[in-house]
């Protein structure tokens, strides 16, 4: 009884620092509408900042530690400020997804930052002075400062409802989250609201890993892992709201705190099953209202064209050209090819979910990785020739999808791509922690193709005739009534419900269809690379898939083939010229977001059309 | 078995402890043109979004042929034939003005989930003729998102006919819309829906257009018919005059009779 009294206690301390993240994060997005990916980057650099300025001020005083906190969190405050009035005041009239990856830009820089200033290895902090003890609770014994963050958890959302409710400055801040347009319209200088509400966001962040610091030791992955938990808390608790944050909070907080006694190896999952309840049953978070009103917003898409005689012969040249780079290439150029068309068609299945159904996804790695490793696991278990492999792997992929989908083409927006991400971390978290099954980190190796397949020659035909297949599948199935479908349910719900047309029907087999096709590239991505790890499944590895797409432009159809392409070449050759290959990509990230907005392709297209050069159907 | 197109009973909504809409009856005979006036906040919306199956009806029955639509799903009720237009036009921005027509011929023809064929080539000669109906036919190819407002109300309109309804609603279907354009459109509907034997119910705030195409009107007042009949019937009706001359009649005085 005392032990789970100790636990409950545990959970609550952890959920303090969790609510600290995670209402900096809700009320960015607020009033903002920018889903801050940079945020687990605000509480990593707290934490190291934290480490560092402890150090420096104190000798153990008590005034040297909190001075420390405060002041990292101060620091980081500062950065944050810098990031909105620098990166983000010009992007906020970019689309929500383009907002979404200059703050991955942002990640990748930090990440990089903080290895060259305070190196790979864990550091560990101090204690707080005066908090070393511990508490003699029902005869277990009970840290301290853990007590500390208990009650610093309630205070800050006591404090913020102060400042939301009974300020000048709080009242602005509710009345834009529920409408800025009109809070705008009302004389209020809506560029230095949200400047403060950005500054305010990355100081709780900051705070929030600068008071980790006597529990954990600061390292450099912490970021993406406090994201994606923050993330969970903000969308269970309803974006916007600080209240709703704090329960969210306090749930996932204890429900790690049990579930790692009940289910030691299923606290992720069980993370992520409660958040897919809790979405299903309401979809807006517990304390969350539907999304306010949005004005204006980007312009409708140009009608898709098959492709002109020029582009038809420009098609027609670059096949010609890929089938003759055996005869030019080395072994080495032929595989990186053949990883570049893998990575193609994994874009091309991701726009047909998010550019053609209109569902953005942040987990699409899921169905590539559930691919890879749908074939390896059959190679290993049943000893399959790779062509079965071939089969399984999207099979089981497409099962995934159609069985994650089905949840998430309920929700629509932030909301639906946060489930994905949360079904993607479920996959990622089952195939890393049953070990004896995947292999867990150390994955599944010795996944080589078959020996007709085994010369690089070989297997890049093979990659060129499936992934140009599937890409020739794809654009065809967008110019068929099913891709039409699907378009006519992004364009407006309301009409295509009013001409007989079952929505989460039909977006449900878009779903399963682009995971489908992402399983196909997965499975040979295993047999190209020999093997298959959990990486695969990564938040990083559906990031890559967004870039893609969005580099390319989502609102074309040649887009993610350019961008696959563009993105995978600029990878491979900015990491043979550096090791800081994050910090190139972050930068080349945040340049194309701000410059080009429409992507390669709708920036080409957008020329030629000024130019005159494609009619304006006008 | 009734021969009414639709026959409703006792149709009720309430929002919270307010009836928006309390015990509507009315029948539609084929090829009849009923229009549904009254001031804002009549219940108006409120009915057409029952009929179409947007919202349940907190009480009532609505008939079309002897089924009960009660329950249905507005894609439900679309299959059983019935066109629709929105107050706010709403067509898919990123398809041409064709394409918009064909999406609905796909679905009628219950192809949407055929992967094959190109989407563009299927149904392209009944979607002219549909377009040619409406005057659309010289815009064929011009995407709906840069299209005039009025002729966003053509495309609609000839998306409405594309499942041969027995039955078009249309909720204000000339608002937006410049007067000589009204006109037009209601007319040209008119000719549309005679030629082809549909009943219309349709609400709209301009009574020239009301009085010229309506065989019947039916007037909304906080939720009850307070008239119905023939135009002459109607115009002539003193507490229709109240409702919308505003003598005091019908509106308590307390009450603000702008209330939306």
């Amino acid at each position: 009884m005392s032990f789970l009294f100790i636990q409950f206690l545990n959970g609550l301390a952890s959920a303090s620092s969790l609510f600290l993240v995670a209402s900096g994060l809700s009320i960015i997005f607020g009033v903002s509408r920018i889903v801050n990916f940079a945020h687990g980057s605000f509480y990593m650099l707290g934490a190291y900042m934290a480490f560092t300025l402890v150090h420096k001020l104190s000798g153990g005083t008590i005034f040297g530690f909190w001075g420390g906190v405060v002041l990292a969190a101060a620091a980081v405050a500062v950065v944050g400020a810098l990031v909105e009035m620098i990166l983000l005041r010009r992007i906020y009239q970019a689309p929500e997804l383009l907002q979404l990856l200059a703050t991955f830009g942002l990640v990748l820089i930090v990440q990089d930052l903080v290895l060259t200033i305070w190196g790979p290895e864990d550091l560990l902090g101090p204690r707080a002075p005066g908090l070393r003890g511990a508490i003699d609770i029902f005869g277990q014994s009970f840290p301290q400062y853990d007590f500390v963050l208990i009650i610093l958890g309630p205070v800050v959302l006591g404090l913020l409802w102060l400042l939301f409710h009974r300020t000048r400055w709080g009242t602005l801040i509710r009345a834009a989250t529920q409408d800025r347009e009109m809070v705008a319209a009302l004389g209020v200088n809506q560029s230095w609201l949200f400047t403060s509400v950005f500054t305010l966001g990355a100081f709780l962040a900051g705070l929030g890993g600068a008071v980790q610091l006597p529990r954990e030791a600061v390292n450099h992955v912490m970021d993406l892992q406090i994201i994606t938990e923050a993330f969970v808390i903000v969308v269970i608790g309803g974006l916007g709201s600080v209240l709703g944050a704090f329960l969210a909070a306090v749930i996932i907080g204890e429900l790690n705190a049990f579930g790692i006694l009940i289910f030691p190896q299923l606290t992720l999952v069980l993370t992520f099953l409660v958040m897919a309840v809790i979405l299903v049953v309401r979809p807006w978070g517990l304390l969350g209202k539907p999304e306010g009103v949005v004005r204006g917003g980007a312009g409708a898409e140009r009608p898709i064209k098959p492709l002109s005689p020029t582009g038809r012969n420009a098609t027609v040249a670059l096949l010609v050209a890929l089938l003759a780079l055996p005869m030019i290439s080395g072994n080495y150029g032929l595989s990186v090819a053949s990883e570049v068309l893998i990575y193609t068609l994994f874009a091309a299945s991701l726009h047909f979910m998010m550019g053609t159904g209109g569902m953005v996804s942040f987990g699409h790695a899921a169905y590539f990785g559930l691919g890879s490793y749908g074939a390896a696991l059959t190679v290993k278990y049943f000893g399959v020739p790779m062509l079965a492999a071939l089969v399984a792997g999207p099979a089981v992929a497409g099962i995934a999808a159609l069985v994650f989908g089905w949840f998430c083409v309920r929700l629509s927006g932030v909301y639906l791509a946060m489930l994905t991400l949360a079904f993607a971390q479920i996959a990622y978290a089952v195939v890393f922690q049953w070990s004896s099954f995947t292999g867990g980190d150390n994955g599944l190796i010795g996944i080589w193709p078959a020996p007709w397949a085994a010369s690089p020659t070989a297997f890049y035909y093979l990659s060129l005739l499936l992934c140009g297949g599937g890409i020739v599948a794809v654009r065809r199935i967008t110019f068929a009534p099913f891709g039409y479908t699907l378009r006519a349910c992004r364009d407006s719900a309301l009409r295509a419900d009013s001409i007989g047309i079952d929505l989460a029907r039909h977006r449900w087999y878009g779903f399963t269809l682009a995971g489908f096709f992402a399983g196909i590239a997965g499975s040979l991505y295993a047999f190209l690379k020999g093997s298959v790890f959990p990486d695969t499944i990564s938040i990083a590895t559906s990031v890559d898939a967004l870039v893609m797409v969005l580099l390319g432009g989502v609102q074309t159809l040649a887009g993610p083939i350019v961008g696959a392409a563009t993105y995978k070449i600029l990878h491979v050759s900015i990491s043979s010229y550096t090791d800081q290959w994050r910090t190139a990509l972050g930068v080349i990230i945040i340049v194309l977001v701000v410059a080009f907005p429409m992507g390669i392709v709708g920036f080409i297209q957008n020329r030629l059309l000024r130019s005159g050069r494609v009619e304006d159907a006008a | 078995m009734s021969a009414n197109t639709l026959s409703v009973r006792g149709l009720c909504k309430n929002y919270g402890g307010v009836a928006a809409v309390s015990g509507v009856d009315f029948d539609l005979a084929p090829g009849e043109i009923l229009a549904l006036i009254g001031p804002n906040g009549a219940g108006k919306s409120t009915c057409f979004n029952m009929l179409n199956g947007q919202f349940p009806p907190s009480a009532g029955s609505i008939k079309m042929f002897g089924e009960e639509l009660v329950g249905k799903k507005p894609r439900q009720i679309w299959r059983m034939g019935v066109g629709r237009t929105f107050q706010i036009t709403a067509t898919f921005g990123s398809m041409t003005v064709l394409e918009n027509v064909q999406m609905a011929l796909i679905s009628f023809h219950d192809r949407l989930r055929a992967l094959w064929p190109f989407a563009g080539g299927l149904y392209q000669e009944q979607a002219f003729q549909l377009l040619e109906l409406v005057g659309m036919a010289t815009q064929a190819g011009r995407p709906c998102s840069v299209l005039a407002y009025g002729d966003l109300k053509r495309v609609e309109l000839a998306v409405a006919l594309a499942n041969s309804p027995k039955l078009l609603l249309m909720d204000e279907p000339t608002a937006g819309m410049a007067p000589k354009e009204r006109i037009e459109l209601m007319q040209l509907t008119a000719d549309i829906v005679k030629q082809r034997g549909i009943s219309v119910l349709f609400t709209e705030h301009d009574m020239d257009v009301v009085f010229t195409h309506a065989n019947r009107i039916m007037v909304l007042s906080r939720g009850r018919v307070v008239a119905e009949g023939k135009p002459k019937e109607v115009r002539e009706n003193p507490e229709v005059q109240a409702t919308y001359l505003g003598t005091g009649a019908v509106y308590d005085h307390s009450k603000d009779t702008g209330a939306a």
